[in-house]
């Protein structure tokens, strides 16, 4: 800690700080734009200087930049200074001599750093009058929009981009006052974590393209707080809605999870809220051959529940996409004997794995945040970038983290970035993968394994029999493994806090069953080790949880007729087994109920299909890879603007069908009691009631708005459809209104902030009003509750280690590789994503390649046991000869690790995703 | 037409050039062809390199360095002694390297050029010297890339000194090892800044880094880098082989800095060319070696060392020409080359000029060097033009006041303010002549885009 006395108040500061974090901590306000939270000081935009004084008798002071001077005890600072005041307010002026001065065309304008920032340092009139320098924009995929004319040159993209993500494709060119921040031409931004650029960027050069296409300025937007669903990671967002659409996904600060950034799945992935294909109304059919009606609520139900009161037997098939609270409705309305996850076997399988492990392997689960500062990791049979981009890029930062303790042994300022990086290098913790490709993280990496999924277990079973030698060995181990195996073993041993890494992505529970080995012996040496286990979908956790039959169970008690109905909640069952056995099921089933926000093919199924509302319509809890239980809010009323609409959350159908087949008259259901009712029955998820504020939560007596204050239009954005504007719709669930009225201040701490706003400060830049100290935590707590504490007895060592992998005469063996666009089954139905996905092509190992003759482009027939698919063929130097890669997100023909059969395809031919 | 190559030009014949008096050029032949191995060897060279390797610690080396006082010949005057004393050393410390910054790009300066093609052993001598008393282990000449011939003759010499044994394992059997590189510069002036010119060495933007942490702590790679100029380095083997007071004397009564200097004159004047003086030389003496102003016009105004140093009256020609001594009168020493102006010419056109260049060699890092510079220059053009605005010149004395010292990122801003501030200071009068246009009216024809 440190004293020091900003134009002569006394604050006590972290000493460790520089002097611009420790004013905007105390909630002071410098203007700065290099600088950034996440990524330090550079001292080159000049925007942060402030007068310094040597002691109580200095008068004259000198100016220094804030961000590049420590705030050590004693330091005496000036804001206030005139010629502080006046620096500051050149600064501006000179940043502004090239700026176009479009806001009002500006993506940007409203929530505009830049446009804060000088409002704040008062300059108000332009006194430049010559030329300004122009430039060419670039077109860089569908995700980001260029307007280089905007830019000024603070770097803080490349910063992000290269220093931060380890994007290699955009960069600073020219020189003078002509720098260029593009690529070295037209393309598609490569980096998966692109759309933070629109974020980072202090003004309008990086824009959200999806935002553009359907702009609607920060203020008139409509916010909630709510939780990413594209994977299991749990970022927290805040999706923006106008006009029934969401209209963008923000960065919603969570000091333990994903803190200032998304990744592009994320952010950009939303599209699928918004199709017009979207079921809204009950559609209702007696029979298959018969054509859709559409129907009332009432009607809907009382069809509904007649046929099912009337079925012998119901089965519910729930889904991880799903909310804990609809996954929880279902069950109750089947029963706990007929309930299936809706997950596969396989997948359920190694979900369990996880789930027994993180009880009981002895290591906790670290946050995102932890997971930065530990000092050794193993990523055994991940693809982190693509599975769970957010953690990827935590672990870059762990792995990066390094230069800093080598800084600190200088005396250099961990904040000084530039210095920090010189000095560092490419000096990294180590980070060791093993995974079928090449991935990327491996610029990172101290040893990279690219190996068959057995192989991969038997590289880790090997690691923890070298940390422990009460761990099992593995037989027949090449000299190789072992020493690869040892080298790992002696650099977690030797880290602070090594952390394993794994998942269920490639479906292979001997590789889970190794992670678990590796952190049992790392907890039984008495580390202060993590294990993180990648799940696949958004509530892949908490289902799990909840529990259930799998997939095949259900299809299996339809199909033989041992149930004669069945309920599907959000959940594409054809994205999950292959079609035959799925339609062998459903056509067998007399009555097919489908709630699902997404017209899937298992919706074209249904009888009565009812429409559910998609994480921006609904509240509900998740429970996230880390066994974080986090409350997602209702962003927009979906009727408000388009009256026939009939959508509800799926818990809310569930709970009135329930009343409907008893005959029981119900009254609604809230949140709030329906998250209690989960709770309570299961025990594990007890603490899910405290993820979030109830719908009774207050601040100063008032409810929080959803809308800025500034938000226009309410009278009018309804006048096409009435002239007298309705009440605004009231919220029974949550403590936000769907209005302008409401708290949204900064003076009294709360958990569950739905945009980042706060006098002075409209852009992202907002948040560290909200947080203890920048980059901190919020000052209410950051949101949700940890619903998993790994128990101290450490349980017994796993002893079935797979053979070495060995290939086979005309045989491959399968492998799926995950894929950060395209797959995930409701964001790849939003546009931008489809067209940032890379076309689904076979990865197959260079020799294979050449022994059947085929190469890049070529297309292989690939057959399993249930199907063949057909694909182009690419060529993968780094995949083992005997195993094909097979991107994640195509229709499930084929299974993970089943061999198949290859044939070069003559022409024509299946295409991919169609099945045989 | 026939073009003659142009060759730094040394003006003193080789009666007065003695080893004593004359370190860096005495060993510099008439006809001002390269001085090879052999010539160098045999008119003592490399002598110091097998004493002090063989006979002196490294910590002796800097201290002898430090009581000689020699202070920075690229221009800003610090203490090579002192530098060398705080480069990180110890067995924890990756050996680093010894950077000899040969980027002369400084408007007006052609003295490093002149050793470098003429007699880069004595370079290569003072950089294995520098390098042993730093413990580096390998060295780079960053070479202002327009330097061809210089190249050649560095090349040559590093190729002659490597086979000769003076350069790679064990040298002069005394267990150093040490090497050095020739590194051409792609040709921007910031890279004369040592920082600027570490990131371009490495193969990034040549954009200045912070200090602290200094090169010594943290340099090339992040190890202790040294990097002096070529003129400080041609300067250690003569103390080396003389001693300190032997340097120190060398200036007399004329300074207290202590040896000689290359000092040169440029501009209208009967005979521009190099001279080596002990520093302290007046201005005057210069002038008059020089041959006295061409044409018999009368000198206006002159800069004492390079474009980014502030002008100075013929008044001021009596002065000292040392660090301090300079520094007294609100200008810079800079590289000790004068750049005479007469009568006839146009301070604010020179002062255009020189503000253009500064504004186009911006790295483009820090606003108020990248935005600021350009503002400077087309406010220049205007009242050159004769367009200026009442509110201009109190514009510029702003921006030469916010491109100042502690304000910018490195000195490159405070370089370029400097002689404008000092030209607004003592010819106001023709920057107000500029101004003829009421305030706000806009001109027919706007500056063009690209000109500044």
């Amino acid at each position: 800690m440190a004293t020091i006395h900003v134009d002569g108040q006394r604050y006590d500061v972290e000493g460790s700080d520089n002097l611009l974090d420790a004013c905007l901590s105390q909630g002071l306000d410098v203007p700065y734009f290099c600088w950034h939270p996440a990524m330090g000081s550079v001292g080159a935009c000049r925007q942060c200087a402030v007068k310094q004084f040597k002691d109580e008798d200095d008068t004259q002071g000198k100016l220094v930049m804030s961000c590049m001077t420590p705030a050590a005890d004693g330091t005496r600072i000036s804001i206030d200074d005139e010629q502080a005041r006046e620096f500051r307010a050149s600064v501006i002026e000179w940043l502004m001599i090239n700026h176009p001065h479009d806001c009002p065309v500006c993506e940007e304008g409203g929530h505009c750093h830049l446009q804060d920032m000088t409002v704040m340092t008062g300059h108000d009139r332009r006194r430049y009058r010559f030329r300004k320098r122009t430039h060419r924009n670039q077109y860089l995929g569908p995700f980001i929009a260029h307007e280089m004319n905007r830019c000024i040159t603070c770097y803080r993209c490349v910063r992000f981009y290269r220093d931060y993500a380890g994007g290699t494709d955009l960069g600073a060119f020219g020189a003078n006052s002509n720098i260029y921040f593009g690529r070295h031409q037209d393309g598609v931004l490569e980096s998966p974590f692109s759309g933070n650029l629109s974020e980072v960027c202090p003004t309008g050069v990086f824009t959200d393209q999806t935002h553009s296409e359907q702009y609607t300025r920060k203020w008139d937007l409509q916010f909630a707080p709510s939780i990413c669903h594209q994977c299991a990671v749990g970022c927290n967002i805040s999706p923006g809605e106008r006009y029934g659409d969401i209209r963008r996904i923000e960065n919603r600060y969570h000091g333990e999870v994903n803190r200032f950034f998304l990744c592009d799945r994320g952010r950009f992935g939303y599209g699928y809220v918004n199709r017009d294909d979207r079921p809204r109304q009950p559609e209702w059919r007696s029979d298959r051959d018969d054509g859709w009606v559409t129907l009332e609520v009432d009607a809907a139900l009382d069809h509904g529940a007649d046929r099912l009161r009337s079925a012998r037997r119901v089965i519910g098939i729930g889904s991880p996409r799903a909310s804990l609270e609809s996954n929880h409705q279902l069950r109750e309305l089947v029963g706990e004997e007929a309930f299936s996850t809706g997950i596969g076997v396989a997948e359920q399988r190694c979900l369990d794995e996880m789930h027994s492990l993180n009880q009981r392997c002895g290591l906790p689960t670290p946050t995102l945040r932890e997971v930065e500062h530990h000092d050794a990791l193993l990523i055994l049979g991940e693809d982190l970038i693509e599975s769970a981009a957010r953690v990827g890029l935590a672990v870059r930062q762990a792995a990066q983290a390094r230069r800093e303790t080598l800084a600190a042994e200088r005396n250099i300022p961990t904040w000084n970035d530039a210095a920090v990086r010189t000095l560092g290098q490419d000096r990294y913790h180590p980070v060791f993968i093993a995974y079928p490709t090449a991935t990327q993280l491996d610029d990172v990496t101290a040893a990279r394994f690219t190996l068959a999924p057995d192989d991969i277990a038997r590289l880790g079973f090997a690691v923890a029999h070298e940390i422990d030698d009460q761990a099992p060995a593995v037989a027949d181990l090449d000299s190789a493994t072992r020493e690869a195996a040892r080298d790992i073993a002696t650099r977690l041993m030797a880290a602070e806090r090594p952390l394993v890494i794994s998942g269920g992505s490639l479906g292979c529970e001997a590789i889970l069953q190794a992670a678990g080995n590796v952190a049992r012996a790392l907890a039984r040496r008495a580390r202060r080790g993590g294990l993180l286990l990648v799940r696949r979908e958004a509530n892949s956790t908490g289902l799990t949880m909840i529990g259930g039959k799998p997939l095949e169970w259900a299809l299996d008690e339809l199909a033989s007729r041992r149930a004669d109905a069945v309920v599907i909640l959000e959940n594409d069952l054809y994205q999950r087994l292959p079609a035959a056995a799925i339609d062998a099921a459903l056509t067998t089933a007399e009555t097919v109920v489908v709630l699902d926000h997404q017209r899937t093919a298992t919706w074209a199924q249904a009888h009565l299909g009812l429409p559910a509302a998609s994480f921006a319509e609904a509240d509900g809890t998740l429970v996230s890879l880390e066994g974080r239980a986090q409350r997602f809010f209702q962003v927009f009323d979906p009727s408000y603007l388009r009256p026939a609409t009939r959508i509800h959350e799926s818990w809310r159908w569930l709970h009135v069908l329930r009343g409907d087949i008893r005959r029981h008259p119900v009254a609604d259901i809230t949140l709030d009691a329906v998250t209690r009712d989960c709770a309570r029955a299961h025990p594990a998820l007890d603490a899910i009631v405290d993820a979030a504020p109830d719908a009774n939560y207050r601040v100063h007596g008032l409810k929080l708005a959803r809308e800025p204050h500034r938000y226009s239009g309410r009278t009018a954005m309804r006048a096409h459809l009435n002239v007298s504007e309705p009440r605004v719709p009231q919220d029974p669930d949550s403590p936000f209104t769907f209005s302008m009225e409401g708290y949204n201040g900064i003076g009294r701490p709360r958990e569950e902030v739905a945009f980042a706003w706060a006098p002075g400060w409209n852009s992202p830049q907002a948040w560290n009003k909200f947080t203890d100290e920048v980059g901190g935590h919020l000052r209410a707590g950051d949101p949700g509750v940890r619903l998993i504490a790994p128990s101290p007895a450490a349980d017994a060592f796993a002893t079935a280690i797979p053979e070495s992998f060995r290939g086979r005469d005309g045989e491959w063996q399968l492998v799926i590789l995950s894929r950060l666009f395209g797959g995930d089954e409701t964001s790849s139905r939003a546009a931008p994503i489809v067209a940032r996905a890379a076309p689904a092509t076979l990865a197959v190992a260079d020799d294979d390649a050449t022994r059947l003759g085929v190469d890049d482009g070529d297309r292989l027939e690939i057959t399993g046991q249930a199907g063949s698919l057909t694909l182009a063929v690419r060529r993968e130097a780094t995949l083992p000869s005997g195993v094909v890669g097979l991107p994640a997100g195509l229709a499930p023909v084929l299974v993970a690790g089943e061999w198949v059969r290859l044939a070069v395809s003559r022409g024509g031919g299946g295409d991919a995703g169609g099945h045989s | 037409m026939s073009v003659r190559r142009y060759h730094s030009q040394l003006r003193q014949g080789a009666a007065e050039r003695r080893a004593e008096t004359h370190p860096l050029t005495w060993r510099l032949r008439e006809d001002g062809t390269m001085v090879g191995l052999e010539e160098y060897v045999e008119k003592k060279g490399y002598a110091a390199v097998r004493e002090v390797l063989n006979h002196r610690t490294a910590d002796d080396v800097i201290k002898t360095m430090k009581e000689a006082n020699v202070r920075g010949r690229g221009g800003a005057g610090f203490s090579a002694g002192v530098k060398w004393s705080l480069t990180m050393k110890g067995p924890d410390i990756p050996r680093g390297y010894l950077v000899c910054n040969a980027d002369e790009m400084e408007p007006g300066t052609f003295k490093d050029r002149l050793l470098l093609e003429q007699q880069p052993h004595l370079l290569i001598e003072g950089m294995i010297l520098a390098g042993y008393a730093n413990d580096s282990c390998f060295g780079y000449i960053f070479l202002r890339g327009e330097y061809l011939e210089a190249a050649r003759a560095v090349q040559r010499a590093l190729d002659e000194a490597r086979a000769a044994g003076w350069l790679g394992a064990d040298i002069a059997g005394s267990g150093f090892d040490f090497d050095i590189a020739l590194h051409s510069g792609a040709g921007r002036y910031i890279c004369g800044e040592e920082t600027a010119l570490i990131n371009s060495l490495e193969g990034r933007r040549a954009n200045p880094r912070d200090k602290p942490p200094f090169p010594g702590q943290s340099g090339a790679w992040g190890k202790p880098t040294v990097v002096n100029n070529v003129e400080t380095l041609c300067n250690a083997p003569g103390v080396m082989h003389h001693g300190a007071q032997w340097y120190q004397e060398l200036s007399g009564e004329l300074s207290d800095d202590g040896g000689t200097k290359l000092y040169g004159v440029s501009g209208k004047v009967n005979m521009p060319g190099l001279w080596e003086l002990p520093i302290g030389t007046p201005a005057s003496e210069l002038l008059e070696r020089a041959g006295g102003m061409r044409d018999g016009r009368t000198l206006k105004t002159w800069l004492p060392g390079g474009g980014s140093t502030g002008f100075l009256l013929p008044e001021h020609l009596d002065s000292p020409l040392d660090f301090d001594s300079i520094g007294k009168l609100g200008s810079r020493l800079g590289t000790g080359l004068l750049t005479v102006v007469n009568e006839d010419q146009s301070v604010l056109a020179l002062v255009r000029n020189l503000e253009q260049f500064f504004a186009r060699e911006s790295c483009g890092w820090c606003t108020p060097c990248r935005d600021g510079l350009p503002w400077t220059v087309k406010l220049l053009q205007a009242l050159e033009r004769g367009e200026g605005e009442p509110r201009d010149i109190e514009m510029l004395d702003k921006l030469a006041d916010d491109l100042g010292p502690g304000k910018t990122f490195c000195a490159h801003a405070p370089g370029a303010a400097m002689p404008l501030q000092s030209a607004l200071k003592y010819f106001r009068d023709e920057f107000e002549r500029g101004v003829t246009n009421p305030a706000g009216v806009t001109h027919d024809e706007p500056m063009p885009v690209g000109e500044a």
